[in-house]
């Protein structure tokens, strides 16, 4: 009787949702759930940004006069930003893209593959998935920004 | 597990079954085909990409054919995809609704604009 009421005295700790600004910073997520979240990030991302791309997609086909606009986007600018800030956002667009691209093949992957649906695999298969969209985003971000 | 059916039914959910996941593999697939189909050939075409061969590659009529089944995969997939985030983190419905119908109608919207971009080349 006396040991529960001195527990209960103590404010014991209460765990129900998690809050995503005093929780989350400490989670230590594995490769798999970075692959996990990233996949939905980079998906609204994407989604936030369709009004861009498919902005790209008329002014870049449409004529030649429109594809001038479209390039002088990326080397001047349009709408008093520059066109360094236009590339960042394609950058980020092409990351989303890749990322996107490379955890769905392996989400695919696992709904074919019994074998690719255990332990070993998802953690192999994750960290390639953030290998290689990260390799290929550094290099098409290099050629976006003219380094070779 | 809370009762769902009836009056208590979450009119918002998903369709408790097989055909919002399989339509998302299958326009997945087909997305990822689309943009091998584009990457072969800006990487296989000699020479400084201008507006002339990038045009091109959308101007003959299997690839707009393509382009156009792409541009609705895109939709569906768009669509499935926003509503799981909703589902998993917009909790009052009413809300919930709303962006989920702001979302179909931006999404028609969307497909439209980049059809007309699409049969005017």
């Amino acid at each position: 009787m006396s040991e529960s009421a001195t527990t209960s005295a103590k404010k014991r700790p209460e765990f129900r949702n998690i809050n995503a600004f005093t929780d989350l910073p400490s989670y230590r997520l594995p490769a798999a759930g970075w692959v996990s979240i990233l996949h939905r990030v980079s998906g609204a991302m994407m989604f936030a940004l369709m009004p861009f791309i498919i902005w790209m997609f008329d002014t870049s086909i449409s004529s030649e006069i429109s594809f001038g606009r479209f390039t002088s986007a990326f080397n001047v600018g349009m709408l008093g930003l520059p066109g360094f800030l236009w590339k960042l956002v394609a950058l980020a667009l092409i990351w989303a893209y890749l990322h996107h691209f490379t955890a769905g093949l392996r989400h695919l992957w696992m709904d074919v593959s019994h074998k690719a649906v255990e332990l070993q695999f998802g953690k192999t298969s994750a960290n390639a998935v953030l290998a290689i969209s990260l390799t290929l985003t550094a290099v098409l971000g290099a050629k976006l920004f003219g380094l070779y | 597990m809370s009762v769902n059916y009836g009056s208590k039914r979450i009119v918002v959910g998903a369709h408790y079954g097989l055909r919002d996941w399989l339509s998302q593999r299958v326009t997945a697939a087909l997305m990822a085909l689309f943009t091998i189909a584009v990457l072969a050939q800006v990487l296989l075409s000699k020479g400084p990409i201008g507006y002339d061969k990038w045009a091109g590659i959308f101007a003959s009529q299997p690839m707009k054919m393509l382009t156009f089944v792409v541009i609705l995969c895109l939709l569906w997939h768009v669509w499935v995809g926003m509503r799981d985030i909703y589902m998993d983190y917009i909790k009052p419905v009413a809300l919930r609704l709303s962006l989920q119908v702001f979302t179909i109608v931006w999404l028609v919207a969307c497909a439209g604009w980049a059809i007309q971009v699409l049969w005017r080349l």
